[in-house]
């Protein structure tokens, strides 16, 4: 089975010298839900302009589901469905329209391009607003507009660029559910994020960029395994015995009634219970210091610095 | 893309442009309709009466023709600079970009929304000039013939200043600077003949020299300059800028990184 996105050695030099893409290459394989992640100036807005032609690569080569950039684009292009970072509509348009408009780009009969803007729409939570001006929209609105628009010629990869930024936390749940939910009907997804847990929530592969390379590459689950050590906190019932220590375990007292422990691979957090039950301190609640991925994320970043 | 396909496209991108000179109509189809109403009424009417004939016409026959053709001429090209520039500056450009949608068919989309909105304000003022004067046809089909190139061309010229054009400033400057004064240099409210030797040679260097005067044949029977040779320049003309803004399309300059 081909990719969905093969890349090859791709690279952009903007005019001026500034190399944004050092010769990156990597595979999204069809089904896929996968990350591409890196600081700001990472050169990842700058892949995804290559991709859907927003941006003239300077070297390398792109296929998507087979079909070369540089051969057939727009047959490529009839693949691919793009959520960018910035709103790119006429904020006079009508919300309804600009759906419509869109699927015409595509070549998409008026009746079926109104009947998938409706689908997709309604799946958003937009219909209601079809005759309003897109201006009058809320931010996570034009989020979730930009969605439509990008499904209503149904892409086989959609791409999604920071769609989650200024969206509120409950409407942030909603838009995950809607993509996982595209992405278990068979649209391969790829999403830019800066919320590492949405990463972690809903990809399967990932790859960070960093100054233009790749740092970082494969699945989520294996990057993780990788890790060498976890910080836990525990919150406990009562107050925390002086002083506390845990046999094998580094521990950091945070208040009378929480503290850290760190669990170096190969240690179990089974043993903690144990020397806790020891120490007669009961244990309320438990949760990892950090995302885990961000404590990834963090560690490339700055190594690659 | 198919051919269907892209008709499909070309049609919704027709569409929108309509749509989006209809639904600002005072700023788009209204200022026309008024500002021709005042040039029939001062220069036909009032002025027009003690000026006599003209090309052996009534002066305020002689001044319609090219009165129309003004509308025409500056419809076109803003509708087109306006548009594109506008969807460059909110970046809605790149829901066309993005898209199988070829070039060309971008292209046609929007001189076809510049030409609709030329021949539905030549449409407009044309109607308001028959409260003033009656108009013969000498030729319909060479008025429709310069009608149709003339708002191509211009519509052409519009979308080359909406590719350059970096802010809001950039769109008016043309209008304002370059077709205003050629428009009223080109033989709108006087005969050529009127004119000392010399000035009348550097007239004819003047683009919108042809244009009016092609028009005014078709309208009148009556020409300034040779209407084929008119006809050839205005032809080439359309030519050269058609393929000049395919190739600004093309190399993706001011529009792709």
């Amino acid at each position: 089975m081909v990719p969905a996105l093969k890349i090859d050695a791709l690279s952009k030099t903007y005019p001026g010298g500034f190399q944004a893409l050092k010769g990156i290459s990597l595979q999204v394989q069809q089904g896929d839900f996968f990350a591409l992640l890196g600081p700001n100036g990472a050169g990842k807005s700058t892949t995804i302009g290559i991709i859907c032609s927003l941006v003239a690569k300077t070297g390398g080569s792109i296929q998507v589901f087979g079909v070369d950039i540089d051969v057939d684009f727009p047959g490529a292009k009839k693949h691919i469905g793009i959520v960018p970072q910035e709103f790119n509509f006429n904020m006079f348009e009508k919300v309804g329209d600009i759906v419509v408009n869109q699927g015409g780009y595509y070549g998409l009969p008026l009746p079926l391009a109104r009947q998938r803007a409706e689908k997709y729409l309604r799946a958003l939570g937009l219909w209601e607003k079809r005759d309003n001006a897109s201006r009058m929209l809320s931010g996570g609105m034009k989020r979730r507009l930009m969605i439509a628009r990008a499904l209503v010629h149904e892409p086989r990869l959609l791409i999604l660029d920071e769609p989650t930024a200024g969206v509120d936390i409950e409407m942030r749940r909603s838009m995950w559910d809607f993509l996982q939910e595209i992405n278990r009907a068979g649209t391969t997804i790829i999403l830019t994020t800066h919320y590492l847990e949405e990463a972690e929530a809903l990809c399967r592969n990932i790859a960070i960029i960093n100054h233009g390379e790749i740092v970082e590459y494969g699945s989520i689950r294996d990057l993780l395994r990788r890790l060498h050590r976890e910080v836990f906190i525990f919150d406990s019932a009562g107050k925390l015995p002086e002083p506390l220590t845990l046999r094998g375990f580094e521990v950091r007292r945070v208040d009378d009634h929480s503290f850290e422990v760190e669990v170096e691979k190969g240690q179990h957090v089974n043993e903690v219970f144990e020397g806790l039950s020891a120490a007669g301190v009961r244990v309320t609640s438990m949760r990892n210091r950090a995302n885990r991925l961000e404590e990834m994320f963090v560690k490339l970043v700055e190594s690659a610095a | 893309m198919s051919l269907r396909e892209q008709y499909i496209a070309l049609m919704t991108l027709l569409r929108k442009e309509i749509r989006r000179f209809l639904r600002i109509w005072p700023q788009t189809l209204l200022p026309s309709a008024i500002t021709m109403s005042l040039y029939f009424v001062i220069f036909g009417s009032l002025i027009g009466s003690r000026i006599g004939e003209m090309g052996g016409f009534r002066y305020m026959e002689f001044v319609v023709p090219g009165l129309i053709m003004m509308a025409i001429v500056t419809n076109s090209y803003s509708n087109v600079v306006s548009s594109f520039f506008g969807s460059k500056f909110n970046h809605s450009v790149e829901e066309l970009l993005v898209s199988p949608t070829p070039n060309y068919v971008i292209l046609l989309g929007f001189l076809l929304g510049g030409i609709a909105r030329g021949l539905l304000v030549a449409i407009i003022v044309t109607a308001v000039s028959l409260f003033f004067t009656r108009l013969p046809i000498y030729n319909i089909g060479i008025v429709m013939l310069v009608v149709l190139f003339t708002s191509t061309l211009f519509a052409l010229a519009g979308f080359i200043n909406g590719v350059y054009a970096n802010n809001f400033d950039d769109i008016s400057i043309i209008p304002t600077f370059v077709l205003t004064p050629l428009t009223y240099l080109g033989g709108v409210f006087y005969s050529l003949d009127l004119l000392p030797e010399f000035w009348a040679n550097v007239s004819k260097l003047n683009p919108l020299v042809y244009v009016v005067n092609a028009f005014r044949y078709g309208v009148l029977g009556v020409s300034d300059v040779n209407v084929t040779f008119a006809f050839a320049m205005i032809a080439v003309f359309t030519v050269l800028l058609f393929f000049y803004s395919m190739h600004l399309l093309s190399s993706g300059k001011r529009l792709r990184q």
